[in-house]
């Protein structure tokens, strides 16, 4: 049954990828990136972690990509049209794209091993848990983050305001 | 195999309780907005427009699904599924009574008890908004446009104060899962006061609660917060190219989405199944008193006051009283009343939301789109983390040691 699930979600999540990329349109990017963000939920879920299934849902799929579509719609972005192709990118563009996913893929089985197998269900971390082990050990990395986060923030109101005379 | 079949009838109960719900929810507000502007309502179909909610569901499948032809086809069809979708998955996690024993099997009310319930809720609800944005964007009209970018911006800034207001009883009731969060809410202060998270100690969440019902008007998209379809400007909105059952499924996740927000409330912040005064007092002798109270008027006004109509009009509220009368004794039998009476705590406090909601839309106006946008940003939001930050120091001081 979960291998089943993961199956079907893996398949989903790695189409909507694809079509993400391969979609004319900047709303069937957003919509197929909503689709791995999902998908992606659904194997957290699968894993056993399901606060950051909900999380992952909440943030990236309620918030982030309405946002998204938001900017799409009201940019009112058409179709993308296919641009002029440069001679060397025809030519060398899959073969390196290739060499690239068989280099990362050895890699990944490189390290794989030492780092452990997982199993379904086995992380089984509630959101208390996550929260004290966030609260305690990670105290210092999350604080700093929030910090990186204001920054941002703070960035974001300076180059969008208007330049006052 | 016990399970999957006791899920199965749970399941089937429950669908066909919601989408009846939904059906007469809509007839309801015909009736309640009708008689809040002097008027009858839906009269006509049925002894006293009983059966109106059928004849529009007849109406609304037998009408052309016709779809424009300047309109996006995939998401323009995609776009109401979606609507519909979301808005009835959250039905799922909610609990409506404790666990109890039918016919020697014990099980709980409700579908499922997930670890991260109110978590569930809120990213479902915040999943909801794809439907009517996409159905702005695909309708390819101006009005239609306005209507899913407006429905959007209303989301995500609602959202926050929504989550935030979630956030202050959890922190009392120290669970996610909405099964625990009710049970946490059982017993009486002095035996009296319920302890409801609204009552309950160190901080009444009397705040959070008023925060998080105005935020489930604005996401529901409901009037004062209607802008996404202010029919006086954007003709209807999102929903303008859509007709036959693409409307009917945003019709129904509309309600849908209200169901579940009152839901939500009924069980964060009312206690859900927990009566209002302990059971010692006779707090299970309520629904038989207001069934018959209901029935008494309704016999009273037909026999001693009959409308001037159809001669069958005379006899539906006579017999309507018989019928809320026996429904009254019902509450009575000892077999049902272990599952009947929680039903009723929590079917009523949850119907007496949506009668809130329903009152406010005969009341109030709709907001104009700047005072929307300010009232959640500079008033919503800094009371929402207010409140939340008074109630983490209560319960921080209020704990010792954790």
């Amino acid at each position: 049954m979960d291998l089943i699930l993961f199956i079907l979600f893996a398949t989903i999540a790695v189409v909507c990828g694809i079509s993400l990329v391969v979609q004319k349109h900047p709303i069937g990017s957003a919509l197929s990136l909503i689709g791995v963000m999902g998908s992606l939920a659904v194997l957290y879920l699968l894993l056993g972690a399901e606060f950051i299934a909900a999380v992952q849902l909440i943030v990236y799929a309620g918030a982030i990509m309405v946002l998204f579509v938001f900017v799409i719609m009201l940019l009112n972005a058409g179709e993308e049209a296919p641009g002029g192709k440069s001679w060397p990118s025809r030519l060398l563009g899959v073969p390196l794209l290739t060499v690239f996913l068989g280099l990362l893929a050895y890699l990944m089985q490189l390290m794989a091993p030492s780092m452990g197998m997982v199993t379904f269900g086995s992380f089984n971390t509630g959101a208390k848990e996550l929260g004290r082990s966030l609260f305690n050990n990670y105290l210092l990395p999350f604080e700093v983050t929030s910090v990186l986060v204001l920054i941002a923030i703070l960035g974001a109101i300076v180059l969008a305001r208007k330049e006052i005379d | 195999m016990n399970f999957f079949l006791i899920s199965l009838i749970k399941m089937g109960i429950v669908t066909a309780a919601f989408m009846t719900t939904l059906a007469y929810l809509q007839w309801i507000e015909r009736k309640v907005l009708a008689h809040i502007q002097s008027r009858l309502g839906p009269y006509r179909v049925g002894p006293h427009g009983l059966l109106q909610p059928l004849a529009d569901t007849l109406k609304l499948l037998m009408k052309e699904g016709f779809i424009p032809s300047h309109v996006n086809k995939f998401f323009y069809l995609l776009a109401p599924f979606l609507a519909v979708f979301f808005a009835l998955i959250s039905i799922c996690v909610i609990p409506f009574g404790p666990s109890v024993e039918v016919l020697g099997v014990r099980t709980d009310m409700g579908l499922a008890d997930l670890s991260i319930g109110v978590l569930f809720i809120l990213a479902i609800s915040s999943a909801g908004v794809y439907g009517i944005a996409l159905a702005g964007w695909a309708s390819n009209n101006k009005y239609s446009l306005m209507g899913g970018l407006r429905s959007s911006a209303q989301m995500i800034s609602y959202e926050l104060p929504m989550a935030i207001a979630l956030a202050s009883p959890l922190l009392i009731l120290n669970d996610l899962s909405l099964r625990t969060i009710v049970n946490e809410q059982a017993g009486f202060y002095l035996g009296v006061l319920p302890r409801w998270t609204i009552f309950q100690m160190p901080f009444p969440q009397i705040f959070s609660f008023v925060i998080f019902l105005i935020s489930g008007f604005a996401e529901t998209n409901r009037v004062p917060f209607d802008l996404p379809e202010a029919e006086n400007e954007l003709v209807a909105g999102f929903h303008t190219e859509y007709s036959s059952m693409g409307f009917a499924s945003f019709f129904m996740a509309e309600y849908a989405n209200m169901v579940t927000v009152c839901c939500m409330a009924t069980v964060l912040f009312l206690g859900g199944w927990h009566p209002l005064f302990p059971s010692t007092l006779g707090s299970d002798f309520v629904p038989v008193l207001l069934a018959l109270a209901a029935g008494a008027m309704l016999l009273y006004h037909g026999v001693a006051q009959p409308i001037s109509g159809r001669p069958w009009d005379r006899l539906t509220m006579p017999a309507a009283g018989v019928v809320f009368s026996l429904v009254g004794l019902v509450f009575l039998v000892p077999m049902l009343k272990p599952f009947l009476i929680p039903l009723f705590w929590f079917v009523s406090k949850a119907g007496f939301l949506m009668f809130t909601f329903i009152w406010v839309r005969g009341t109030l106006p709709r907001f104009r789109y700047d005072q929307l946008m300010n009232f959640t940003w500079k008033f919503l939001f800094p009371v929402a983390i207010l409140n939340l930050l008074i109630t983490a120091f209560a319960v921080a001081l209020q704990e010792p040691k954790s």
